[in-house]
């Protein structure tokens, strides 16, 4: 009959135009920020978190070309925090992306239950090994490196300086551990001791007077954070630092506690994948901006945050704004390809970079203030040791 | 471990007992006379340590910067009992760790406001920035041994006020029994807020001389606030003499557990004698309430 044979047709013509996936750009973009903001290691969220804002200004105040939604939430160093705050992100605030994660033991948590709900987890810090090897997650990308990477360079460099006897120190969680097994991955020499201690311990006189009984010819500790400021203080205080060599990955002397940590890390010999003064147009650019918006100069962490703005902008244009088809974006996220602080960013095919690693050394300008300065390169084109283990490929 | 190594840590679990012991002081004694839990006792520490590096900032002394910040820390103390825990003596013990808890907070938020998220740069005092020989081939920090010292007299100094002074005996007597010390006619509120303002300043200075040694940030107070209620609760509530021994048994029991056991056991062993003694004597070592 005509009246039920319309009725089904404007039905149909109802049902046919909702189902037509729109194929036009989303109008913004949601980007949830998880990180450690309160507590000793607050510096380090706020730090990659002001590197990611400058780097959205510098692409035009968007993303993409879209403009940003940016919902910051502080996992307190705690992982069940951390899934809380990841869980309202995905359901609540349904976003796009999210980024940041400071500390591994967080970005374990929370790894798995945002990637599976289908947002994108862009880690702008923490690379633990386990995600980078046989736990590899197609929507999990790595901006900043794996975790055992810097402490390998430092590793490398060891050895190959002829060291016999180094004593080895870390925080007791998965990112202390990854720091170790990097560092003995390279140095092939005799380890004298290997001293994990409790997270976010403040003193470490009665480790020191052990390490200084045990006679090591160099020391390596990697204690990033509010935990590097008291370790590099106190292994000063004691004397220690004429007495016997200090190594370190940038994390136990970053630029967001150097102020801190004053003369006690002069000279300290460090190994990073970026120093303020890599001689690319995009890093000197970066570190200016960076001073002057802020007042102060950009440590590696904000460095990270910086090319995490730039990584997720670059793939976001490759898609034309289109978040919902997420094949097309995971596809454009795998070839990011785009001039970072770091020169030429390019992933690996377990979605952590392959870059180049360096010496550095904390120096005291003319100007009296202390910062790190690029002394040698440590490695070229370096991929993590996990990656094989990955079975993605693309 | 051979000899040298004995004495530097147990020089090194010294220093800690003294630090926990100056800590444990306030917090046993508002606990005793006043039944008061003060979980807002780690902010008196992160306050005094805050305030005395800005004193040393301006005045570029350490001894200054300390000499000006103690009695703020007490006067601060003194407002903080006035103003927000006068109405909480009365009340349940859940009640006061929730009030107590928002001060926290409030502290915390007012640090990072006034001071900024960043981390603080203590100096050492530059005449206590060496090492002193102890023995052939011991160093051992001059600063720390400072803190030791310090720490030591201010013990035999609180000894002296409690045991020998008016006000002392007063102090015992209300951590016996406050009704009484009250029904004798002392003026219990002005005992209180002077007890009070005194943990406050005893708190701040730990913090002052922890602050060249550890870094200065905001929540800095709270690791130490957990240390510091399983030394009362070891030494007995209420009980300076008891703060004194349950101070030196954690400095030195954790400190030797951290360099004897393997990390996770070392960072549990305190727990495990506040367990013991709780199992063997439930009110402490030298309880004094009757």
């Amino acid at each position: 009959m005509p009246g039920r044979l319309s009725r089904v047709i404007r039905g149909l013509i109802v049902l046919v135009t909702c189902c037509v996936a729109p194929v036009s750009a989303a109008d913004k973009i949601k980007i949830g920020y998880i990180a450690t903001m309160s507590g000793p290691a607050a510096s380090l969220g706020q730090d990659i978190l002001d590197g990611f804002k400058l780097g959205m200004t510098h692409v035009g105040n968007s993303l993409g070309g879209l403009p940003v939604d940016l919902i910051v939430g502080d996992d307190q160093l705690k992982p069940d925090v951390g899934v809380q705050v990841a869980s309202k992100m995905v359901e609540k605030d349904k976003v796009d992306f999210i980024t940041g994660v400071v500390f591994s033991n967080v970005m374990m948590a929370i790894a798995q239950p945002v990637t599976e709900a289908g947002v994108f987890l862009i880690s702008a810090n923490a690379g633990p090994s386990p995600l980078a090897g046989t736990g590899c997650l197609q929507n999990l990308f790595t901006v900043s490196w794996q975790n055992d990477q810097t402490h390998e360079a430092m590793g490398k460099y060891l050895q190959d300086k002829g060291v016999k006897r180094l004593y080895l120190m870390a925080p007791n969680y998965q990112a202390g551990k990854d720091a170790l097994a990097g560092v003995k991955r390279y140095f092939k020499g005799e380890i004298v001791g290997e001293v994990y201690t409790t997270l976010n311990q403040p003193d470490y006189a009665a480790e020191l007077a052990q390490l200084r009984a045990a006679k090591p010819e160099a020391v390596f500790a990697f204690y990033p954070g509010g935990m590097g400021i008291n370790f590099v203080k106190q292994y000063a205080q004691m004397g220690l630092k004429a007495e016997i060599p200090f190594y370190a990955p940038a994390f136990t002397v970053d630029h967001t506690i150097l102020p801190a940590q004053g003369e006690a890390a002069l000279g300290i010999v460090n190994s990073s994948f970026w120093s303020p003064d890599l001689p690319n147009p995009v890093n000197r650019k970066f570190v200016v901006d960076f001073q002057q918006t802020y007042g102060r100069v950009p440590s590696l962490y904000a460095a990270q945050g910086y090319d995490t703005a730039l990584f997720i902008d670059n793939a976001v244009h490759a898609v034309s704004g289109n978040l919902r088809n997420k094949d097309k974006l995971r596809t454009a996220l795998r070839q990011a390809s785009f001039a970072s602080v770091r020169g030429v960013f390019k992933l690996n095919h377990n979605h952590f970079p392959i870059q180049d690693f360096y010496i550095c050394q904390v120096v005291k300008k003319a100007d009296g203030v202390i910062t790190q300065e690029l002394h040698d390169i440590a490695f070229k084109d370096h991929a993590d040791a996990y990656h094989e283990q990955c079975n993605m490929r693309w | 471990m051979d000899v040298t190594l004995l004495l530097v840590q147990g020089l090194n679990g010294l220093q800690l007992g003294v630090m926990l012991f100056l800590l444990a002081a306030g917090l046993t004694l508002v606990f005793g006379i006043m039944n008061l839990i003060n979980l807002a006792h780690g902010s008196m520490y992160m306050l005094g340590a805050y305030l005395a590096a800005t004193f040393q900032g301006w005045t570029d002394s350490f001894m200054l910067g300390v000499i000006l910040a103690i009695p703020l820390t007490f006067a601060i103390g003194m407002m903080v009992e006035m103003v927000a825990l006068r109405t909480l003596y009365n009340r349940d013990h859940l009640d006061q760790v929730l009030a107590t808890f928002g001060l926290i907070l409030f502290f915390n938020e007012l640090v990072r406001t006034i001071w900024g998220p960043q981390a603080r740069f203590m100096a050492v005092p530059q005449a206590l920035s060496g090492q002193i020989v102890l023995l052939p081939g011991v160093p051992y920090s001059a600063y720390r041994l400072a803190v030791v010292g310090v720490g030591l007299l201010i013990a035999v100094g609180l000894y002296g006020v409690i045991q020998h002074t008016r006000l002392g005996m007063w102090i015992r007597a209300g951590a016996s029994n406050r009704t009484m010390i009250a029904a004798l006619g002392v003026n219990i509120t002005w005992l209180y807020t002077l007890v009070f303002g005194v943990g406050a300043a005893l708190a701040g200075l730990a913090g002052m001389m922890a602050g060249p040694l550890l870094a200065l940030q905001v929540g800095m107070g709270e690791s130490m606030l957990i240390l510091t209620f399983v030394v009362i609760v070891i030494g007995g509530i209420g009980s300076i003499r008891g703060a004194f021994i349950g101070a030196l048994l954690v400095g030195v029991i954790d400190t030797f557990g951290r360099v004897l056991l393997p990390p996770a056991l070392a960072s549990m062993t305190i727990y495990i004698l506040m367990a013991v003694v709780l199992y063997w004597r439930p009110q402490g070592l030298f309880p004094t309430a009757v």
